[in-house]
């Protein structure tokens, strides 16, 4: 499902005294349907590591699969095609600011050409699951932190992606909301969804126990 | 078409495209391009016209010059003019064959000797004019008068035709210069305002690229409002040319056929065929240039 090869990552920009990799021969697999905490101090390379899986970015070195694809041999196109099969949570959020929630929630969907009925009964949905149908027509800067990581969770997971990958997605959350999310992402998880989630919350890790992998200064430091 | 594209109408801009490409300036531009092309195009067109008459009445005009007209001919069957009248006559390349008169002469040549040539007692030739209808030279017709009346001599227009052949070709090639600079200002336009619309909607762009839209879908957004600013600023630039194309119609109508009044309906019709044409290249060049240039800047994403 996923599998990466002695993977190294160089950023182009990167300061040239000593430690330019991100990520150094990093290597591991994720069976499909399977749930991956990532952890490691802040700059150990998680956001990294999850831009490779995302096609954010492309490894110096190493040979990535994703969904079962040689990611490094993708044309573009197909690339564009893969990436619609992959629910992401970015630590930013990335929300377009001049679509309301409502819009922001679909665009997955209609990138994936559903139709607009369906569109409409799964966005409202996945609003009440994240607890934000009272807020969908307001645009991003008319919410808080927390509602619109919410929605940038909802966004993710709307399209039934083959996978979830999430970068701190509680981080602006409070701990009944961390939990419900974590509630979603788990039944999504059971219904076949593979799922990676980067955290620093470790009593969140220590509540839901599935196997971690652990970076720390750009190597992999843990796995299982 | 690309579902995000479909959703954009019913949802109005998603990408925020009516700010970032904004519909001021490059309409304003391609606009002023397209009129200038439409100048371009009606003075290239007009150069044409005015060659064409003119190379055909200049061509064909024939000046026989006959000195001493009543002077015997070589054959001494009677004067050199009738001698000379006979052989036009006869000749059926030859057309409109007419003596000037003596009145006709006086008008010629009063603005150097002033008044009436004959109390001068000036031996005056005879001038016949005519209209060469042949298809070759007429040196030919020239050596047989030389022979019935030595001295006479044609003048014909066809060196000043040929002439005016290499003028007009000339200011057609700068027309076209014209037209291919204007199309390249019109690209560099498009092109500029772009990528400053890329550069504005950058995050916005990296976001759905990476919910996975396609680079041709994206392109093709930017490259239909691009279209439609080329459009609507060339329609305005066209219009805005074509009176001012009539009214030189009016001016240049002396020297190519009867006055009209100034008039649309009395451009050329090669003109009012091809000035629809500028829009349609101008939505083309923006077409193009939009689709190339964000092909292009999306390939820096991953
Ligand atoms: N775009 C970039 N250009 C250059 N260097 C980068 C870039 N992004 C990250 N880095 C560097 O790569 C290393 C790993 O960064 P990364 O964002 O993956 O860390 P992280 O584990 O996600 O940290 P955090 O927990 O704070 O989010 C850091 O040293 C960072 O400075
Ligand atoms: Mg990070």
């Amino acid at each position: 499902m996923i599998r990466f090869d002695d993977v190294w990552l160089r950023y182009h920009h990167a300061a040239r005294d000593g430690e330019a990799e991100a990520l150094r021969a990093v290597s591991f697999e994720i069976e499909e349907g399977g749930f991956r905490w990532l952890t490691g101090p802040s700059g150990a390379g998680k956001t990294s590591l999850l831009k490779l899986i995302y096609l954010a970015e492309h490894p110096a070195r190493g040979r990535i699969e994703i969904l079962n694809t040689r990611a490094n041999r993708l044309t573009r196109r197909d690339a564009a095609l893969l990436r619609r099969r992959i629910g992401v949570v970015y630590q930013d959020f990335r929300l377009l600011p001049q679509l309301d929630a409502y819009d922001n929630v679909a665009l997955p969907m209609r990138l994936a050409r559903r139709g607009e009925a369906q569109v409409k009964a799964d966005v409202t949905e996945i609003l009440r699951w994240v607890g934000l149908a009272h807020r969908m027509h307001a645009r991003p800067d008319e919410l808080s932190g927390g509602e619109q990581q919410r929605i940038a969770i909802a966004r993710a997971v709307v399209a039934r992606p083959r996978l979830l990958v999430a970068d701190e997605p509680t981080g602006n959350l409070d701990d009944e909301q961390a939990q419900r999310l974590m509630l979603l992402i788990t039944a999504l998880n059971k219904l076949g969804t593979t799922v990676v989630v980067a955290t620093h919350n470790a009593a969140l890790v220590e509540h839901y126990p599935f196997p971690r992998l652990s970076l720390e200064n750009g190597r992999l430091v843990h796995d299982g | 078409m690309a579902a995000w594209c479909m959703m954009a109408r019913h949802r109005g801009d998603l990408l925020g495209l009516r700010s970032a490409l904004s519909d001021r300036l490059l309409p304003v531009l391609v606009g002023a391009m397209s009129f200038l092309a439409a100048l371009a195009l009606g003075g290239a067109l007009a150069c044409a016209n005015l060659a064409q008459s003119w190379q055909g009445d200049t061509a064909a005009a024939l000046t026989i010059q006959i000195p001493q007209p009543a002077d015997p001919d070589a054959g001494n069957d009677g004067t050199r003019l009738a001698a000379v009248q006979r052989a036009l006559a006869a000749n059926h390349d030859v057309q409109d064959a007419t003596v000037l008169t003596t009145a006709e002469m006086n008008r010629l040549i009063a603005p150097w000797i002033g008044g009436d040539a004959a109390s001068l007692g000036l031996a005056l030739p005879a001038i016949i004019t005519a209209q060469w209808a042949g298809s070759g030279s007429s040196d030919a017709l020239a050596a047989q008068l030389q022979q019935l009346s030595p001295g006479t001599v044609i003048r014909t227009g066809a060196i000043w035709a040929q002439r005016v052949a290499t003028l007009t070709t000339s200011l057609q090639g700068c027309a076209l210069a014209v037209l291919l600079i204007v199309a390249l200002v019109a690209a560099a336009v498009v092109a500029v305002a772009t990528r400053s619309g890329l550069a504005q909607l950058r995050d916005t762009i990296e976001i759905v690229h990476g919910l996975g839209a396609l680079e041709a879908d994206i392109a093709t957004r930017f490259a239909g409002r691009a279209t439609w600013l080329a459009l609507a600023g060339a329609l305005g630039g066209t219009v805005l040319a074509a009176p001012v194309l009539a009214w030189l119609a009016w001016l240049a109508s002396p020297f190519t056929g009867p006055a009209h009044p100034a008039s649309l309906f009395n451009l050329p019709p090669a003109l009012l065929a091809l000035l629809p044409l500028l829009p349609a290249c101008a939505a083309l060049i923006g077409w193009s240039t939009a689709q190339i240039t964000v092909r292009g800047w999306l390939r820096r994403l991953p």
